[in-house]
């Protein structure tokens, strides 16, 4: 290759114009430029992780709940009358909320304590059932804890006094204005205790 | 003038005799000839052509009836693995790469390609490569079960087959980019005289923009399987969550290297068609400048679409829309060049030998796996569509009725120009009606198992798919057999057989049948004057 001189002489007049350089500085110039591209594409996968990490952040897009988050934000927080109630089945269980109804934000955490005692001389061992009232409300409570998750063991003559935990969403529909939240304590029968809670009474 | 030809018999340490140069093996390892390395290139990718065909047969072999029959999960999934990447980086790209070896300094007037020794480096780090991978079958763990698209969280947990498919890409990439250096440097400045790029032949347009496509893409690949590299053995986390790192990265760079690998593959099988189309219709290509537009426009936009393999991954509805209607404008481009090949044959003088049969088997096949590609491109179905059978079928509409045939066409429009005899037209025809029949007996019922959503690269299925799978399976041994038939094509052409005119197809065109037949081991050591009758436009 290096002896090949290609130079003007080449070819029939005119023809020359299509190849100005010899053969060898134009391929140099041309490695160098491809070269020049590789490089390129090589810092650009280079960066892609900080790239990527920094685009991420800056429109939230891998972020998936974020979009909910902002539209649930946005929506206005509106007073709820809250009732509590609460039944037992003639199991001994003197059962009762701490407080009757109360007035709160949606978007509030709202705590709310139950107050059992076991009247018997022997333990009952049950797990409280909530309801919802109106029915279609019971989506919309949100509940960041509660004694209902666990199945209970009471001794002879214990009182206990039991959180709940949850947040009213926002989304709740307009027309609600009064939530009821009602616990219906069952007493499991003996000889079928399990000790995880059963999928249904797990529900939030 | 005397002088430079002096010069240019003083820089070659080998003759026509082939005298004093290395014989026997020697000859083959040393060899810087691009028509040597041409044909070792196109003899490397048939050896992988077969190995991964034969295993795409053990796949069809276990899914010929539902539950598992003669293959573990993991053995499935190396297979469906070694059979991707056997095929799409050992045969479908070498076979282009030897193509473009043969054919480009024929095409424009050059002795060679520029780098004649970097040329030859860069195919013997193929067999190297390929050793890595089949290899990795033999290795504790096996070799790479994750898919060719090797995503983490997978191929982050596997066993040191993943480090070989790792360093096999590498490897490959390294060969892949050298070869684009030379492609583009011969193309851009080895052109004889007076062959403009606008009158330049399509297939070194094709390959033109193919090889910048290599080079902006292959380091991307490289760096992604590097980082998998890292976040395997060196403690990094960019794909590992546990580590802060996002696996859908990968996804992102992954894609990004591969939807332009797609035209990497597509657009050297468009070029060998805009010659074997012409050829065989006595026309010359009609839109030549559009063509070359069109190409141009397929590989700037086949960087800006990625994320259409990704739909799933929970990208944002206004990114979604983006990348579906910028897959959609792909088929603009491609639109023209399918319309123009159409108008082409438009009141041609046309006959129907085997390289223009594999030319418009290629033209209703991929037009077939373009539409399904539009049908995958629109989010709302492809969701439906993700990882399904139809997907399958559409790539290998793509890729093997695409490429494949194209390849084939190119085999027997050149082969005499090679060997100098004219193959066996009747063993040809058979070939093309055997492939056309069994490929389409084998991937078309897959469009029906996908939209009844039976999911791929999974070894089992449910008893609904069973006859469609069955019909699949047949189609795929018949197919895969029926390949065997180049290969006698092929060495009967070498021993024999009608002699072959320096310009055996009287519609041809190009400086390629300037030269008698076969070609002589050195060609346009002075460039030859350029007749624009011979140019394609």
């Amino acid at each position: 290759m290096a002896g090949q001189s290609l130079t003007p002489e080449l070819g029939p007049t005119g023809a020359a114009a299509a190849r100005p350089l010899p053969r060898a500085v134009g391929n140099r110039r041309i490695v160098a430029g491809l070269l020049i591209v590789m490089a390129g594409s090589v810092l650009f996968v280079a960066v892609q992780p900080g790239l990527y990490k920094a685009f991420c952040e800056w429109t939230g897009l891998y972020d998936i709940d974020r979009a909910e988050r902002i539209a649930a934000s946005a929506l206005p927080a509106r007073r709820v009358t809250l009732e509590f109630d609460a039944n037992s089945h003639d199991n001994g269980l003197r059962f009762r909320p701490e407080i009757a109804s109360l007035v709160a934000s949606t978007g509030d955490i709202v705590h709310v304590t139950y107050r059992i005692e076991n009247t018997r001389d022997t333990a009952v061992i049950g797990q409280a059932v909530p309801s919802y009232g109106p029915q279609h409300a019971g989506g919309y409570v949100k509940k960041l804890d509660c004694f209902c998750f666990k199945q209970q063991t009471f001794a002879p003559h214990e009182i206990r006094e039991m959180p709940v935990v949850f947040v009213l969403d926002k989304k709740l529909p307009d027309d609600v204005n009064t939530v009821t939240l009602s616990y219906t304590f069952f007493e499991v029968p003996a000889g079928s205790v399990t000790a995880s809670p059963k999928p249904a009474e797990s529900r939030t | 003038m005397q002088a430079s030809q002096h010069a240019a018999h003083a820089g070659h340490h080998e003759d026509d005799s082939h005298g004093h140069g290395p014989t026997g093996l020697m000859r083959w390892i040393t060899t810087t000839n691009h028509k040597d390395i041409g044909s070792m290139y196109l003899w490397f990718s048939f050896a992988m052509f077969l190995v991964g065909g034969a295993m795409s047969l053990i796949i069809r072999t276990e899914l010929l009836s539902p539950g598992l029959q003669y293959l573990s999960p993991e053995f499935y999934n190396q297979m469906l693995t070694l059979h991707a990447l056997i095929m799409v980086f050992g045969a479908i790209m070498p076979a282009f790469v030897g193509f473009a070896n043969w054919m480009i300094p024929m095409m424009i007037g050059a002795p060679d390609m520029a780098f004649a020794r970097m040329n030859n480096w860069s195919f013997w780090l193929l067999p190297p490569a390929a050793i890595l991978l089949t290899a990795s079958l033999f290795v504790p763990g096996g070799a790479a079960g994750t898919g060719w698209t090797l995503y983490p969280p997978l191929s982050i947990q596997m066993g040191i087959g993943m480090d070989m498919a790792i360093f096999a890409v590498h490897i490959l990439g390294m060969s892949s980019i050298m070869g684009s250096i030379n492609i583009i440097t011969t193309i851009l400045n080895m052109r004889t005289p007076g062959m403009t790029l606008m009158k330049m032949p399509l297939f070194c347009w094709t390959w033109l923009v193919t090889a910048f496509l290599l080079i902006a893409s292959m380091p991307i690949l490289a760096g992604a399987v590097t980082m998998l590299l890292t976040d395997r053995h060196f403690g990094t986390s960019f794909f590992n969550a546990a580590g802060g790192g996002d696996p859908v990265l990968f996804q992102h760079i992954f894609w990004f290297f591969g939807h332009p690998e797609v035209y990497i593959i597509a657009l050297p099988a468009f070029g060998v068609v805009s010659h074997v189309i012409p050829a065989f219709s006595r026309k010359h290509l009609f839109g030549y400048t559009s063509m070359v537009y069109a190409i141009a426009a397929i590989g700037l936009i086949s960087f800006f679409v990625w994320a259409h393999h990704m739909y799933v991954t929970g990208i944002p509805l206004t990114g979604q829309l983006y990348f579906m209607y910028a897959t959609m404008l792909i088929a603009i481009p491609t639109g023209v060049k399918v319309f123009n090949w159409v108008t082409t044959m438009w009141r041609g003088s046309l006959t129907f030998e085997t390289p223009m049969l594999f030319a418009l088997g290629f033209l209703v096949l991929f037009t077939i796996g373009g539409l399904t590609g539009l049908v995958l491109a629109m989010t709302a179905v492809d969701i439906q569509l993700q990882d399904t059978y139809y997907v399958v079928a559409h790539f290998h509409y793509v890729m093997v009725a695409g490429a494949l045939f194209s390849a084939y066409a190119g085999l027997y429009y050149w082969l005499p120009k090679w060997t100098g005899h004219m193959y066996n037209e009747g063993l040809g025809k058979l070939h093309f009606w055997l492939s056309m029949i069994f490929f389409n007996i084998a991937f078309f019922p897959q469009h029906f198992l996908g939209l009844a959503g039976m999911p791929r690269r999974i070894p089992d299925y449910a008893q609904q798919f069973a006859d469609f799978n069955m019909i699949s399976s047949i189609g795929s041994f018949g197919f895969g057999f029926s390949q065997l038939l180049v290969l006698v094509v092929v060495f009967q052409a070498m021993k024999g057989g009608a002699k072959a005119e320096a310009r055996p197809w009287d519609g041809a065109r190009g400086l390629e049948w300037t030269v008698p037949s076969p070609a002589p081991h050195h060609t346009f050591e002075e460039p030859p004057p350029f007749d624009p009758a011979e140019a394609h436009g």
